[in-house]
């Protein structure tokens, strides 16, 4: 049994009626990475997640978690915390009752559980006892992972867990995964938020129809992607427009992204081509003021390989 | 572990392994009370079943006219042991469904409303401990404010009114002190059909989940119960209704007590207690909360849910039809002849005694009561308005037979209110004068019951 493997999944699949939700699913995530799950809608991102969380049974394959076999029963294996859909709090109480409520639940008395811990943690001591009745969905996302990291979990699952949060909050989100990976903790969290991934994920898996089309490291997607499109900005459009339209390997796309600003070029290349590109512009004395993909790599293959497997099925 | 088929023997084990440290049922439990009293209205539920009864009974007992169509409200003046009674009366109809309508009807629906299931849950880790918690914690806070009711118009009457003896349902005199135990055994019955319809609050909740049909269907099913009382519907068929304790406790307040219909009803509410939470643990159990389907009322929740309980029904009916041999309404010529003179000797010794005449004992009146209803002479039954009664009695060393007329209204449940209509020195008018003045006069109208099942005379 490798005791560093956090989550090892075969041929998991699962099915609500007719409905294919998992279809031969993968996946493995060591402890310590923060692991990406990605998706169009109904991809079964949140059913994987919620195996995960032991809120279900797989109707076949096998899933281990933190070295544990997960069976037919209907519960995780301890040291797995999350949540899915959203964090589950009760607006009837405050978000310290919520917390403390939560563990009480499980043994612990509320003045040593570290409640005052992870409330800082997630910057919401300042609202510990306002009702979570009135919290946004940035400070509820917080208060839901507050109430994960009470349990000192060595698996962390969380959906959407940036949905909502202020760039300060997601500061603090990052922040705390950041150093919960670093500490040993393997979290999988699924988001729509390709920035956020890339930013935070080692590795990823895209999902598609309840299959895998991508699992590994970022780099790796990186280096299978096909031509990005790249958004220029030159001291002169016009003639670099002309240097890119005879560069070997590059295409000049149409203005589609760069808001029908006549200044913007936007060219379709693999990365050597872009390379080349760069290089004559500068020799020919065009100034290169702003050179970035229109959409992140991440986002480029996830539509790339999401199309594609769609259009397979 | 493989999880490659549905019932794999081999996994038991690795399951038990797998799922460790189980939030206990009375951890759980605690949570559960957290957050059902954390709610603004069951706070106020609270407040209002602990206050607002004795304001009802102090205020009403102030009052010069009395709620006479409850039972026990034509006594309120003379008695405080009769507010807490009126409050039952009250209570059963009305506020015991809407009360378990709130607490029960919404345990598990609020969890949908708020999207805390998989929270709960991953929290959790059982369902069964979850069910569990939730059925007890609404179960305590159902239990606290019944008690609140019971103990709040006891308490209101009392002070308000005093620490009398309290006339019965046969017009015996119960001691305060009996009269005490009888109040409290009689809130003691309810709780089996309230914890009837709490259990169908639970199956409700559990299987319409947020529908606002869940929260109402303790309450529509007490409405729809009252309802079937009111029919004419054959004894079993009454009896065989899990709400039939809410009346049958009226039994409690005769001499000797009506116990049969009462022990029927508890029965029969418990049975439905067990049943209905038992269909609602398993409809819980076997909810898959990753299921974005799930809506809660498919077709297995009603197959599972609502079919066991109408199965329940007919076989509680067959069983009372034939454990009692109870046939018809029950109310019958012989059983109302015999309430009414039973009643009526019993209250003559009381007017009696107001008016500081010669004692007299029931044995000594040997009064009976001649009743015909809507002309009938021989064999008439069935509820309505229209029975006439006269009633003899016999004084000691007088030749001649003493008679008095009453017009009852039976109503199906067996409950009869005798309204006097003369002699006027008897029971033809509300007051007597007595050496002290003028006081209520106990024979002008009482209310009574006839036993459903009695085949046996009283006296």
């Amino acid at each position: 049994m490798d005791t560093l493997r956090a989550i090892r999944a075969r041929g998991i699949t699962k099915c609500f009626g007719d409905v294919v939700a998992l279809d031969g699913i993968d996946l493995d995530v060591t402890q310590g990475q923060i692991h990406g799950l990605v998706g169009p809608n109904g991809a079964g991102k949140t059913t994987l997640l919620g195996l995960l969380l032991g809120l279900a049974v797989a109707d076949g394959g096998s899933l281990e978690i933190l070295g544990t076999p997960v069976g037919r029963a209907l519960a995780a294996p301890d040291g797995v915390a999350g949540f899915v859909d959203g964090p589950g709090l009760y607006p009837s109480l405050t978000a310290r009752q919520n917390l403390a409520a939560l563990a009480a639940l499980r043994g612990h008395d509320a003045r040593t559980a570290g409640i005052e811990d992870v409330l800082d943690q997630v910057g919401l001591t300042d609202v510990a006892d306002d009702r979570a009745r009135g919290f946004s969905l940035g400070m509820r996302q917080r208060l839901g992972l507050a109430a994960a990291l009470l349990t000192r979990p060595r698996l962390l699952v969380l959906d959407e867990p940036s949905n909502g949060l202020d760039p300060a909050g997601k500061k603090h989100v990052h922040g705390v995964l950041g150093r919960l990976a670093s500490e040993g903790t393997a979290v999988v969290l699924s988001s729509h938020r390709m920035d956020d991934l890339e930013a935070l994920c080692s590795e990823v898996t895209i999902l598609a129809t309840g299959r895998v089309a991508f699992s590994g490291p970022l780099g790796k997607l990186a280096a299978e992607n096909r031509e990005l499109d790249y958004r220029l900005l030159t001291s002169d459009p016009e003639a670099a427009r002309r240097l890119a339209a005879d560069t070997a390997g590059v295409r000049v796309a149409d203005a589609v992204g760069a808001g029908h600003d006549a200044e913007v070029l936007v060219v379709r290349a693999l990365v050597p081509a872009l390379d080349e590109l760069v290089v004559r512009l500068v020799q020919a004395g065009i100034a290169l003021r702003e050179l970035a993909p229109v959409v992140s790599p991440l986002e480029a293959a996830f539509l790339a390989l999401t199309e594609q497997q769609e259009t397979g099925r | 572990m493989t999880v490659t088929t549905a019932d794999d023997p081999a996994t038991t084990a690795d399951d038990r392994a797998a799922v460790a440290r189980r939030v206990s049922v009375a951890r759980c439990y605690r949570f559960e009370l957290v957050k059902l009293v954390s709610q603004w209205r069951i706070r106020l539920l609270v407040l209002a079943c602990w206050i607002a009864p004795a304001l009802f009974v102090a205020a009403v007992s102030q009052q010069s006219s009395l709620p006479v169509d409850t039972l026990f409200g034509r006594l309120m003046h003379a008695t405080g042991w009769a507010g807490p009674l009126v409050t039952l009366g009250f209570a059963g109809s009305w506020a015991l469904p809407l009360l378990t309508s709130v607490v029960a009807g919404d345990v598990f629906a609020s969890e949908d409303r708020l999207g805390t299931w998989r929270h709960l849950l991953v929290a959790v880790r059982s369902p069964r401990a979850i069910f569990a918690a939730k059925a007890l914690a609404s179960l305590t806070v159902i239990l606290l404010l019944v008690a609140g009711l019971a103990c709040s118009s006891a308490v209101g009457g009392v002070l308000t009114v005093g620490n009398q003896p309290l006339v019965g349902l046969d017009g015996h005199l119960l001691t305060s002190a009996d009269a005490a135990g009888k109040v409290l055994l009689a809130w003691a019955c309810v709780l089996a059909p309230t914890l009837a319809l709490a259990a169908i609050g639970l199956l409700g909740s559990v299987m319409l989940g947020r529908s606002p049909m869940g929260l109402l269907l303790p309450a529509l099913v007490a409405l729809a119960m009252q309802l079937a009382q009111m029919l004419p519907l054959p004894v079993a068929g009454r009896l065989a209704l899990p709400g039939y304790a809410f009346i049958a406790w009226n039994g409690l307040f005769t001499s000797p007590a009506q116990v049969g219909p009462l022990l029927i009803g508890v029965v029969v509410a418990l049975v439905w207690a067990v049943t209905a939470t038992a269909l609602a643990c398993l409809l819980f159990v076997r909810r898959d909360f990753t299921n974005p389907s799930y809506d809660g009322s498919g077709s297995r929740a009603v197959a599972v849910g609502v079919l066991p309980l109408v199965g329940l029904v007919a076989a509680a009916v067959a069983v009372v039809a034939a454990t009692t041999s109870a046939t018809g309404s029950g109310i019958e010529q012989d059983k109302v002849q015999r309430s009414v003179a039973t009643a009526f000797a019993h209250l003559y010794r009381m007017q009696t005694e107001q008016l500081h005449r010669p004692h007299v004992t029931e044995a000594q009146l040997r009064a009976t009561a001649a009743c015909t209803k809507g002309g009938v002479q021989d064999g008439a039954q069935g509820p309505g308005n229209d029975w006439r009664c006269v009633v003899s009695w016999h004084l000691p060393d007088v030749e001649a037979t003493g008679t008095a007329i009453y017009q009852l209204d039976v109503t199906p449940d067996g409950r009869f209110v005798a309204d006097g209509d003369g002699p006027k020195e008897v029971n033809g008018y509300f007051l007597v004068r007595t050496p002290t003045g003028d006081a209520p006069n106990p024979l002008w109208q009482f209310d009574g019951n006839v036993e459903l099942l009695a085949n046996t005379p009283k006296g």
